[in-house]
């Protein structure tokens, strides 16, 4: 069996946060605590999940963004998180973060053309001339013409912008790009532009993806396996057709009922969540779904489930689930 | 009570934006009308005018930049565009309302939530404050917050996303409105939180008999509580229908495009496969198309779509259509 491209162990990413302006008493902000996924190479993972469950957090802690505070990535055999500056460094040509917002993560005052040939003359692999044939290469890549690279984020439209900055990711060919909500921010008749344009890079660079969204119809369409997250842990993943097929941890189960279905003859029976979200400062004891969970028994809020496999790579965490 | 028929009909609404970069055209001749009760969706993308369709009928514009400049807005057999700002602020909250897309932002977090409502009970009934907290509790509990005695005290920081927007809801029926209009109402909530917030609109409008001009580019929540459509896009209206009927017999090109294109969670797809596209972008509401506005991107598109551009027609009954093709 193949070795997977990424395989993420137990990550943990705590923040500290005062109490309040003035005091000096802190509280932890439990924002992942405890994840492992593995993604292999040309697949797409997904990681969904609604506010404060840790997604983006997971991401960034991921390529070190913010720095980890528990666990391990392996990364083509070799745990980055015990890498030196210089080492980090060579890494980020290997795996890129595309970010949600195209509207604030390109700089406004600088021209396309420089921001994307950026980190290939930080990483000294190209200069003079064959800078500016790798970045309008690359920008044809995105359907944008070479002509862009002389123009400004703000001559552009929230697409466009998109693509820009999946141009300035792919420039340096990466293995990996983690994608933090490629389409949210976009209107619906763009949204369908900017998906397939991933999938077709994905085809011809052999990428593989993880793609973190709230949006579940979106994952749906494009993952190959994804992953649920709620407060900080991993409560369910599986292939997409099981997922989707047959979900099983009630909150998934929740999470899909929820999702507008674009038909009015839609005959399905509504789950509907009570109650807000917990916060990520102090998780339900037991099983952290309790508080919502409408199948809850004693157990649920003592006891945390753990992440079981309850057969062909499908993993729930819950005390429900036959197989625990 | 009286109910009227309709409620509200809008006639060839147009609201512009004039500045230096030019004439933007939000909103350039929408008409549709809302029967008593009802539940009417608005759909549309950036640039399509939905919102500024929305603050028209409660004439929100700001002036400058924007000028609602022709058109009739028929509310009570009166025509709302040139009745008195002071009888406007009648009309508002007491008989139509309207709720914001974001509730952390359309709350003043220097006030208690308590205050905010009674705010509105005492402008909009012109009762004293100590009058108007029962009324507040009241709302409170109609929205599904707990204790609302002690919520009453508290500022909008200590409540999540879905209570404030709770609130909201809570301030925009507190007079009993005959017309909420609601702009993206749940669009920055998560996704189970949005469910309970529909349902409890809803819930909402089958006790007080409320219509809901519900604006959001969210088909699949328009499907789920709209019983009639408006799509529109830069300033337009393209379609009007049932919501059966624009989501199984649309006719225009652009409301087809758009029910293609969005990913669905009930259908099976085969891994890999590419989503239908609608070609182009949105363009520049400075630079409108000429004739059919959509006809950049219409894969339909003929000469005379190029040079004029088509009326609304009814092509069956109640079912409305812009296209030159229908």
């Amino acid at each position: 069996m193949e070795e997977p491209l990424l395989s993420v162990r137990d990550l943990k990413k705590y923040f500290t946060v005062r109490k309040s302006l003035f005091s000096k008493s802190k509280d932890q902000v439990f924002a992942v605590d405890g994840i492992s996924l593995e993604i292999g190479k040309g697949e797409t993972l997904g990681l969904v999940g609604e506010s404060g469950c840790g997604k983006t957090t997971a991401a960034k802690a991921i390529i070190r963004a913010v720095e980890p505070t528990g666990g391990k990535v392996i990364f083509q055999g070799r745990n980055i998180f015990k890498f030196n500056k210089r080492e980090m460094r060579k890494l980020r040509m290997k795996i890129q973060l595309v970010y949600q917002d195209p509207y604030s993560s390109l700089n406004p005052r600088m021209k396309i053309g420089t921001m994307i040939a950026e980190p290939v003359k930080v990483h000294k692999i190209a200069s003079g001339h064959e800078v500016i044939e790798r970045v309008s290469f690359i920008l044809n890549k995105v359907g944008l013409p070479s002509e862009a690279m002389n123009s400004y984020p703000h001559e552009f439209s929230g697409g466009q912008r998109q693509r820009i900055g999946i141009a300035r990711s792919l420039i340096l060919n990466p293995d990996l790009i983690i994608l933090d909500e490629p389409v949210s921010a976009l209107d619906v008749s763009v949204q369908a532009q900017v998906i397939n344009l991933l999938g077709d890079l994905q085809r011809e660079f052999n990428l593989s993806y993880i793609v973190i969204a709230h949006d579940l119809s979106l994952l749906k369409h494009i993952c190959d396996r994804v992953n649920v997250m709620y407060l900080g842990k991993i409560v369910e993943g599986g292939s997409n057709k099981d997922l989707f097929s047959s979900p099983q941890h009630p909150y998934t189960m929740g999470l899909l009922s929820a999702t507008p279905i674009p038909d009015p003859r839609t005959m399905r029976k509504r789950i509907i969540l009570e109650g807000d979200l917990p916060s990520p400062m102090s998780p339900p004891p037991g099983c952290r779904f309790h508080t919502r969970c409408p199948i809850k028994k004693r157990e649920c809020e003592q006891i945390e489930p753990e992440l079981t496999d309850i057969g062909g790579g499908h993993w729930v965490a819950c005390h429900r689930v036959d197989g625990n | 009570m009286k109910t009227e028929h309709p409620l509200l009909r809008i006639n060839n609404l147009r609201t512009y934006f004039f500045s230096y970069a030019g004439v933007s055209k939000a909103v350039d001749g929408v008409s549709f009308s809302l029967e008593s009760g009802e539940t009417i969706g608005i759909a549309g993308e950036s640039g399509s005018g939905k919102t500024v369709t929305g603050l028209s009928i409660l004439r929100l514009i700001p002036d400058p930049p924007g000028k609602i400049v022709g058109g009739e807005i028929f509310f009570g057999g009166v025509d709302l565009l040139k009745v008195r700002l002071t009888m406007m602020r009648n009309i508002r909250g007491n008989n139509i309302s309207m709720i914001f897309q974001e509730p952390m932002t359309s709350l003043n977090p220097a006030f208690t939530i308590g205050n905010q409502i009674s705010e509105v009970i005492m402008l909009h009934q012109g009762v004293h404050r100590k009058d108007s907290i029962e009324k507040c509790i009241d709302m409170l509990k109609l929205v599904g917050i707990q204790s609302p005695e002690k919520r009453y005290y508290e500022y909008p920081y200590q409540l999540s996303g879905g209570m404030r927007q709770r609130i909201m809801i809570a301030m925009a029926l507190s007079c009993n409105p005959r017309i909420l209009i609601a702009d993206e109402p749940t669009t920055a909530l998560d996704v189970t939180i949005q469910a309970q917030i529909l349902e409890l609109m809803n819930k909402l409008k089958e006790e007080m008999g409320t219509a809901i001009i519900l604006i959001t580019h969210n088909l699949g929540v328009i499907a789920e509580m709209a019983k009639r459509v408006v799509v529109m896009y830069l300033g337009k209206v393209l379609e009007v229908a049932s919501t059966d009927d624009i989501f199984y017999h649309s006719e225009h090109p652009y409301t087809k495009g758009l029910l293609r294109i969005i990913p669905r969670i009930d259908r099976e797809i085969q891994p890999g496969k590419r989503l239908p596209e609608i070609p182009g972008m949105i363009p520049n509401l400075y630079k409108l198309p000429k004739g059919c506005h959509f006809h950049p991107r219409c894969s339909r598109a003929k000469e005379i779509c190029r040079r004029e551009e088509p009326e609304l027609k009814e092509i069956s009954y109640q079912h409305l259509c812009r296209c030159w093709f229908v």
